[in-house]
């Protein structure tokens, strides 16, 4: 069954930890519930999105460095 | 030449200021923005607005060549930075400069030689005006450290010379701890900034943060007296007064004649900031660095002295000598601003951007609110958390306490969750009453006052 992860505020999406550092999670990756999949930029602060889903990515909705909002997905998971 | 048409290349609050007082001055405004930025209230009161790049300021507010196409595209003849991203570029200002457009600041070489922490403690013990002891520039070797310490004293401050913004900094009290330190420092700053270069500098105790406006031609340099802003969280301040209640007037003098010693040693044009750490006990004070660009906490001085600080930028930018002697500016009562932020401080400051459903403005005698908020703006989140400054002017500073308490019962921000009980929390506070604060004052404050902070019943805190 899919799943999604959504973006617990509005901001801009990260796949990376920082820009030289590989992306925390890549499409056909596991992922386990409370594992870090991006962060989201809010007023220049960063927050972890922790993934609340279990199973392998099959895909990012968002790009990286997009803008999202409020409870967008951000990553199916299947 | 006088400014005729003047591209604003910042948001938020500042823009609206800096395109206030331009067209007081009979100047045309063009307000650079982001597309996020489309419906913001300074592109509302600009005579023309410019859309220059997507949301992330650095395909947009941080984007040089963008910026400088839109000015010329809109037969801007100057640009006002603000402060923030690229107000403090040399770079960018350069690039104003090539393009045959007026940076209204001082020159892009101004910029970079204070902008270098190394050659503006240079500048500054070239014009007598004291720096924190310590190594210049980076530690050679353990015989080199010793003879700083002989100068210094302890306690000192070990720090990483790739660090920045309180990263990578130790304290040690005596000589053992030095010698121990020194070396965890070192592996440390090479792991996480990949360079252990390490410089140490004399600790200074409960100190407080005491800045000097400065305004200059190019050739003459004036004050309008300081402002006191150590009430800050995280190294960023929230809270600012002029003046600083804790100066004695020799002292003050002293202070502020140190400010312009440096600023003419350097042919300052514009506005531009010094600040220092004052040592309460010791009245000694510290140059530490320059803004050279306007700063959030301009009304302060504002407020104290009547002089409009952006209106002096736009004149001396646009080739006007300054408009004020010396002795012309006066100190009068006292100025409190807080910052309104967009954040929950029940929360741990969490951002909390979001529409705006109600708004209701202080006002009445001496109160003064800069803001980029309207009803029903949709705050966006790319952006720092600013909403907005409240600023009250009183005689003395018990009034300006009251008058500032008074105006945060007025306030109301529907929508979003903002610092305002902060500051009513502050304002009540025994310790604030009596100005007896330094830099790192506020955080030990918030550990013990979380839970008060949590239970505020603050104008914007209900659901």
């Amino acid at each position: 069954m899919a799943s999604q992860i959504v973006s617990p505020l509005p901001g801009t999406f990260y796949r990376r930890p920082a820009p030289d550092q590989p992306p925390f999670k890549e499409v056909g990756d596991t992922v386990a519930k409370g594992e870090v999949i991006g962060l989201v930029e809010v007023m220049k602060s960063f927050h972890e999105v922790t993934s609340d889903a279990e199973g392998k990515i099959a895909e990012f909705l968002v790009e990286n460095e997009g803008p999202v909002q409020a409870g967008q997905p951000l990553v199916s998971v299947e | 030449m006088p400014i005729r048409t003047l591209l604003i290349a910042n948001r938020g609050e500042i823009a609206v200021r800096i395109g206030r007082a331009a067209r007081e001055l009979g100047i045309r405004t063009v307000q650079a923005h982001s597309e996020a930025d489309a419906d913001s209230l300074a592109v509302q009161l600009a005579d023309e607005a410019v859309e220059i790049g997507p949301a992330p300021a650095s395909k947009s507010y941080l984007n040089v060549e963008a910026i400088v196409a839109a000015a010329k595209r809109t037969g801007a003849d100057a640009v006002h930075p603000g402060y923030g991203f690229l107000a403090e570029n040399p770079a960018f200002a350069q690039a104003v400069e090539d393009a045959g457009l007026t940076f209204v600041g001082p020159s892009a070489r101004t910029i970079g030689l204070m902008g270098d922490k190394v050659a503006a403690r240079t500048a500054a013990a070239e014009a007598g005006v004291p720096t924190v002891p310590g190594s210049e520039g980076r530690l050679e070797s353990p015989e080199a450290a010793r003879a700083v310490l002989a100068e210094t004293g302890f306690p000192v401050l070990i720090k990483a010379a790739a660090g920045g913004g309180g990263r990578g900094i130790r304290i040690a009290h005596d000589e053992h701890e030095f010698d121990r330190l020194v070396h965890q420092a070192a592996t440390e700053a090479q792991a996480a900034f990949g360079d252990g270069g390490l410089y140490v500098e004399k600790a200074i105790q409960h100190a407080r943060h005491v800045e000097v406006q400065i305004l200059g031609d190019g050739e003459n340099v004036i004050h309008c007296f300081e402002r006191e802003c150590s009430l800050q969280r995280r190294r960023q301040k929230v809270w600012e007064e002029a003046p600083a209640v804790e100066l004695r007037p020799e002292v003050r003098g002293q202070l502020c004649e140190a400010a312009v010693r440096l600023a003419r040693a350097v042919h300052y044009k514009g506005a531009g900031t010094l600040e220092f750490l004052y040592d309460e006990a010791a009245e000694a004070f510290y140059f530490i660095e320059m803004n050279t660009r306007i700063q959030v906490e301009h009304p302060v001085t504002e407020c104290v002295t009547g002089v409009d600080l952006i209106a002096e930028m736009l004149q001396i930018a646009g080739g006007a000598p300054l408009t004020h002697r010396q002795e012309d500016i006066p100190l009068e009562g006292h100025a409190i601003e807080v910052r309104i932020n967009a954040e929950d401080p029940a929360k741990n400051f969490m951002p909390f951007p979001g529409v705006v459903q109600d708004l209701r403005v202080p006002g009445g005698p001496g109160v003064r609110f800069d803001t980029l908020l309207y009803n029903g703006y949709a705050i966006p989140p790319f952006y720092d958390s600013l909403l907005g400054k409240l600023i009250v002017w009183a005689e003395d500073r018990p009034k300006a306490l009251a008058r500032l308490k008074r105006a945060l019962a007025e306030l109301r921000v529907e929508g979003v969750k903002t610092t305002a009980p902060l500051h009513l929390a502050l304002a009540d506070d025994p310790q604030v009453q009596a100005a007896k604060f330094h830099t790192r004052w506020l955080e030990g404050w918030l550990e013990d006052n979380a839970h008060r902070l949590a239970e505020t019943p603050g104008p914007a805190a209900q659901d």
